[in-house]
This record gives C-alpha cells, structure tokens and sequence, in this order.
C-alpha cells in the first residue's frame, strides 16, 4: 500500500486516474511519517512537509525484512524489485 | 552575407529547450530514461554543441550570439544541478525502520476514509507480506 500527504480525495482521484488496485493511504499531519523518519521539511507547495520516498517490505510477524530508501528522489524502488524482495520471503 | 541567418546558433538554442522540456514531458515516463537521463544529456550536448559553432560563426551582432550562447547554455547547466543535485537533498532517515526491526504500527485513512492499520493488514489472510511504498504525493 502507499502512503502520503494527500487527503483521502486527493488519493482516490490519483488512484482513479492511475489505475492503482493497492490501498492508498492518507497521512496529512505526517504522523507515521514521522514514525518512520521519513519526513522532508518544507519540500511540499507552500513549504508543506511531506514524505521524502521509501519502500519497505513488512513480513507476517511485522518485521521488516527489505526497505530502499532512496538517495535521489527521482530513483524509486522498481516493481520488480519489490516483487523480488518479496518472493525472497519464502 | 554577413546577414545570413546563423542556423547552427538558433537550431543549439531551440535544441537545448527542446531537451530541458522533453525529459518532463517525455523521458521522465520510462525509468530507465528518469533515473539516468542518456538522451536529455545527449540532446544538450549537440545543443551546445551547434550553440559553439553558431558563436563562433558569427560576425555581425555578436553580443545576440553571446546572449543566446550564455542563455542555451544556462538551460544545460540548471537542468543537471536540479536533476543531479536537486534532487539528492533528502533528509538522512537515520532512525527509519532498519531491516530485521519491527516496523511501527499505523492507522491511517483510506481514500474512502475507513481507517486502516498496519497490523490489520499482515493479518488479513492471504497477505503473505506488505509493501509499504511511502511518496511524495500531489500536496
């Protein structure tokens, strides 16, 4: 699932558009982004802080068993490497 | 003569607009084009390129040439410092969930404002993991 700053309608026009089956989250006041230490100061309009992008794999037990984060923010973390993390769970 | 249009000068200049506008509009699509802009860094080159020989062919109205030269260039030059060290500006992450740790618990909202959590999601059946993929979002 993806998470962001995005209100809950901002969300369901991206995922419409995009075509996204995944859940899209909302986390305007960047609660668990800051849980996460992944909180970019001021990079959002009007100075808005907003996630900086990370991946993370959680497995049954809740932990983490790969995360990506990015040192250029144009370079995400590939579908098929997710999907590669992932199948290396079992 | 000495009138004759500069085309390699105005082909550099229209050349390097063309590549600053096309990596947004076009390259930015693919990842492979995004993450190392090949054919932007090309495009600028030959920019550049005719933008030299446009300069150095011109004999009349040198300081346009010059103009145009520093302004086809400065397109170039902002295009890499924003992509290659613009975008580098990231937060450190120094205390994000380290692999093998236990990643926070959370509940947030979906796009149909039903709260959704974490430790409800591992739960489902069927979900052997969950990907967490957290972005930058429209704002």
């Amino acid at each position: 699932m993806a998470i962001s700053v995005d209100t809950p309608e901002e969300s369901r026009d991206l995922a419409g558009k995009a075509g996204y089956t995944y859940p899209l989250l909302s986390d305007p006041k960047t609660e668990t982004i800051r849980k996460y230490d992944l909180v970019h100061k001021g990079a959002g309009m009007n100075g808005h802080d907003i996630a900086r992008p990370a991946e993370f794999l959680v497995d049954r037990a809740g932990i983490v068993r790969w995360r990506n984060l990015t040192e250029d923010f144009r370079v995400r973390a590939r579908p098929e490497q997710m999907i590669e993390a992932a199948r290396s769970l079992h | 003569m000495s009138r004759r249009f500069n085309w390699p000068l105005w082909t550099g200049f229209v050349l390097s607009v063309a590549a600053f506008a096309s990596y947004f509009a076009f390259f930015i699509r693919f990842p492979a084009t995004r993450d190392v802009p090949v054919p932007s860094l090309l495009l600028f080159a030959g920019a550049i390129a005719l933008l030299v020989i446009g300069l150095r062919r011109a004999t009349t109205r040198r300081v346009l040439a010059w103009i145009v030269t520093v302004v086809g260039v400065a397109i170039g030059v902002f295009f890499c410092v924003a992509l290659f060290v613009g975008t580098k500006l990231l937060p450190a992450s120094k205390h994000a969930p380290a692999v093998g740790t236990k990643a926070p618990e959370f509940v947030l909202l979906d796009t149909n404002r039903k709260p959704v959590a974490l430790s409800q999601l591992i739960a489902t059946p069927g979900n052997k993991a969950v990907i967490l993929i957290f972005y930058r979002g429209y704002w």
